[in-house]
């Protein structure tokens, strides 16, 4: 689908795709030293880059270039040597091209880890081989599974320092596969690495023979970014109506969006959500070129055979395909803000394109990440808070469960007022259901 | 355990978007985000490359309609002519409307000074953030990406800044999924990055695919420069050369445009955009550690001046 030019060609760099993925570790799992060394033996740190860095280090008293300096973007984090905020990272093979979310590991941080996974089509989870699965992994994995990332890759760091004892790395890969497994992590990938010495992470290493996957480059170049979408639910969000209203487009009514999800044809019967009214899709102009199909995540104009009152916020979906419409939303939140969520609380809901005035109804639950434990009635949520809440809207919604779609499925919840972000929320069931951990190890073993 | 082999087919879907066709996508979702929810949005236009692509971006998100937003251009005063020609020529064709914030005026008027090193860079945050205040600007598109700067990796798709256009990098909005957040209080505005996860060779793919038209300053071209600090500058009548620089014809192109006294040139020999993304794939500096004198002042240059409300 991609239109390639002689130029892209040229620079070797047709019809790359594009993944977007995060990084998760604790602190001294060596996640600035992965990052740094896929930037750097991916050739996308360039020579003033690496000076600064050197320059910076040396000021500093150190000897070698710190790779921390690379990414640690702002003066508070060099000065404190550690990451606050999620920054993000450019590279590229000339297989792909990729966008990382660089999120720090710190536990008062996890809103940076949801920030940073929201996006994301892989999540890296990294271990240190010495110490093993540690409650900031079960964490790590535990976020991930509940922004349904479709793919997780578990890096096990530090092979270098337990004498890259194949042992070590399966024990770890079983225990972390058999808890992100019971979370519904559709795909986990295990790695064993040293992000120091570069075993496994761009080129294989020569240590560890025993292995026979992928290095994790190769993993993220191979790794699927698209799904099969015929099965998808279709949704349009408007985000926009445009009408020229020219001597040359006097009629010219089009419903401006992007496709949230699943595919449209010219000819299809679609309903306008919530008004229930239906049309058929006359026409679709793909950024100023007509198309009989289109497909998320094209932004599109839909051009219908009836003119009927849409306006931004409606949701457009195939007659028949309609998700319930209710103002009542049981979802999970994470709460990004400094001030805590309550019981009562007015609030602004923002799902897709459509801002609605909410009440906090009920907080049922509070989660512990580290056990996956339940605490009942919390009263409030507090930042980085995980929680079960009931929110009740002023107008009717449609959503669907994050499960079948993480783009019509989610919301943020917004202070009406100061406008800060409260909290991510994710409607329906939190996890998958549960696997049978015992099964999965024994009927599939593993392949490594 | 892993699935990579059944991966690999996936890989081909007849769904896949090229990476460039991800980016517009998601742009052309940006521009018509703000469109949707603020009352008077200005896309800052310099005549640059970025700007040029969000210029062409945001035509194609409303085609057949015009445009809804006018165009601002803060003027150094040491602009290349070329580059204002053109910034005309485009603003006549699609009929914009452009404003513009000029730096000299505000020399003249003795509130801002002439630096001892010449560069009108730093002097352009007081002219933007008056005007954005003077015309109530409520959001201001730029065409900064994150791949540029390490302060600017930090950067969100929709930046708040305060009444002062301040930028605060430790009270920055969590940005989920495509969920912007644009709520902002009278006097508060919003910059909004549509090209935030381009890298600079997205840019110029992008430019090849599309077959747009660029100063023609992008391309190689005899000119007569002079060094400073290392870099090959324009001379004329801003401020150089100075005693001691000489000044010579050489072959060179620019690969960012700014204010003539900070933006460096490069030795080139690339007359055709094939070419330049040929030189730009295989060179191993940075787009503005190559052309840009003031992002070298400080380890914290690009962040401090963001902090004041620089774009």
């Amino acid at each position: 689908m991609s239109t390639t030019t002689a130029a892209e060609e040229l620079a070797g760099l047709s019809a790359t795709t594009l993944l977007r993925f995060a990084t998760a570790g604790s602190v001294d799992d060596g996640k600035s030293t992965l990052v740094g060394r896929l930037l750097h033996d991916s050739k996308s740190v360039l020579t003033d880059q690496l000076e600064a860095v050197e320059h910076a280090s040396r000021s500093r008293g150190s000897a070698e270039p710190d790779l921390a300096l690379l990414t640690d973007g702002l003066r508070a984090e060099r000065e404190q040597g550690i990451t606050i905020d999620v920054a993000y990272r450019y590279f590229a093979t000339p297989r792909r091209r990729f966008i990382l979310a660089d999120t720090p590991g710190h536990v008062q941080y996890t809103r940076n880890m949801v920030t940073g996974a929201s996006t994301a089509d892989l999540a890296v989870v990294l271990v240190d081989a010495r110490n093993g699965v540690i409650e900031q992994t079960r964490r790590h994995a535990a976020v991930a599974a509940l922004l349904r990332v479709p793919h997780v890759v578990l890096a096990v760091n530090k092979m270098d320092l337990v004498e890259y004892k194949e042992s070590v790395f399966a024990a770890i890969a079983e225990e972390f596969t058999a808890y992100a497994g019971h979370l519904g992590v559709p795909e986990i990938t295990a790695i064993p690495i040293s992000a120091l010495a570069g075993d496994n992470v761009v080129e294989p290493s020569a240590n560890m023979d025993w292995y026979g996957g992928p290095t994790v480059l190769e993993h993220l170049e191979t790794v699927p970014v698209s799904h099969d979408l015929t099965s998808c639910h279709a949704r349009l969000p408007v985000q926009y109506v445009i009408r020229p209203q020219t001597a040359e487009h006097p009629d010219y009514r089009g419903y401006a969006g992007q496709i949230a999800a699943g595919t449209f044809r010219v000819g299809e019967s679609v309903t306008v959500l919530p008004s229930g009214r239906t049309s058929k899709i006359a026409g679709i102009d793909l950024l100023g070129q007509a198309v009989d199909v289109a497909w998320t995540p094209q932004s599109i104009t839909l051009l219908l055979e009836d003119d009927i009152d849409i306006s931004r916020g409606d949701l457009i979906v195939p007659s028949g395909d309609a998700p319930a419409t209710s103002q009542d939303v049981e979802a999970t939140v994470c709460h990004v803000a400094d001030t805590p969520l309550t019981v009562g609380q007015r609030v602004l809901l923002k799902h897709t394109t459509r801002t609605v005035k909410a009440i906090v109804k009920e907080i049922p639950s509070r989660l512990t990440l580290d056990d996956l434990s339940q605490h009942p009635d919390p009263g409030q949520l507090v930042a980085n808070d995980i929680g079960l809440v009931k929110v009740r809207t002023a107008e009717p919604l449609a959503l669907d469960s994050y499960a079948d779609s993480r783009r019509t499925g989610s919301f943020l919840l917004i202070d009406p007022a100061d406008g800060t972000t409260l909290a991510a929320g994710m409607a329906g069931e939190s996890f998958a259901s549960a696997e049978d951990p015992k099964s999965l190890v024994d009927d599939e073993g593993w392949d490594f | 355990m892993t699935t990579v082999a059944a991966v690999s087919e996936e890989t081909d879907s007849p769904y896949a978007l090229s990476h460039l066709d991800a980016l517009e996508s998601e742009a052309v979702h940006i521009f018509r985000e703000v469109a949707g929810e603020f009352e008077r949005p200005v896309i800052l236009f310099s005549g640059g490359k970025d700007s040029i692509v969000m210029l062409h971006l945001a035509l194609k998100a409303f085609a057949p309609a015009p445009i809804p937003f006018s165009l601002l251009h803060v003027d150094t005063g040491h602009n290349f002519p070329e580059v204002l020609a053109y910034r005309d020529r485009v603003v006549a064709e699609h009929g914009l409307r452009l404003h513009v914030a000029h730096v000299q005026d505000y020399i003249d008027r003795g509130v801002l000074k002439e630096r001892p090193d010449g560069t009108r860079n730093p002097l352009q945050t007081v002219p933007l953030t008056e005007k954005i205040q003077a015309e109530k600007f409520d959001a201001v598109f730029g065409g900064g990406r994150r791949d540029e700067e390490k302060a600017r990796a930090k950067e969100r798709v929709f930046s708040l800044r305060d009444e002062f256009s301040q930028w605060d990098p430790r009270r920055q909005r969590p940005e989920l999924w495509q969920l912007y957040n644009g709520r902002h209080a009278p006097g508060e505005h919003v910059r909004v990055f549509p090209l935030s996860n381009w890298t600079e060779l997205d840019v110029w793919q992008y430019i090849a695919r599309e077959n747009i038209d660029l100063p023609e300053i992008y391309y190689a071209h005899e000119r007569p420069v002079f060094s400073r600090n290392g870099m090959w500058l324009t001379a004329g009548e801003w401020g150089g050369p100075k005693e001691g620089e000489t000044v010579e014809t050489r072959l060179i192109r620019y690969r960012t445009v700014g204010d003539m006294s900070c933006t460096g040139a490069v030795d080139s020999d690339a007359t055709t955009i094939e070419k330049v993304i040929v030189e730009i794939a295989a060179s191993r500096l940075t787009e503005r550690g190559a052309t840009r004198a003031d992002d070298k002042m400080s380890e914290a240059a690009m962040e401090d001046r963001k902090r004041e409300g620089y774009f």
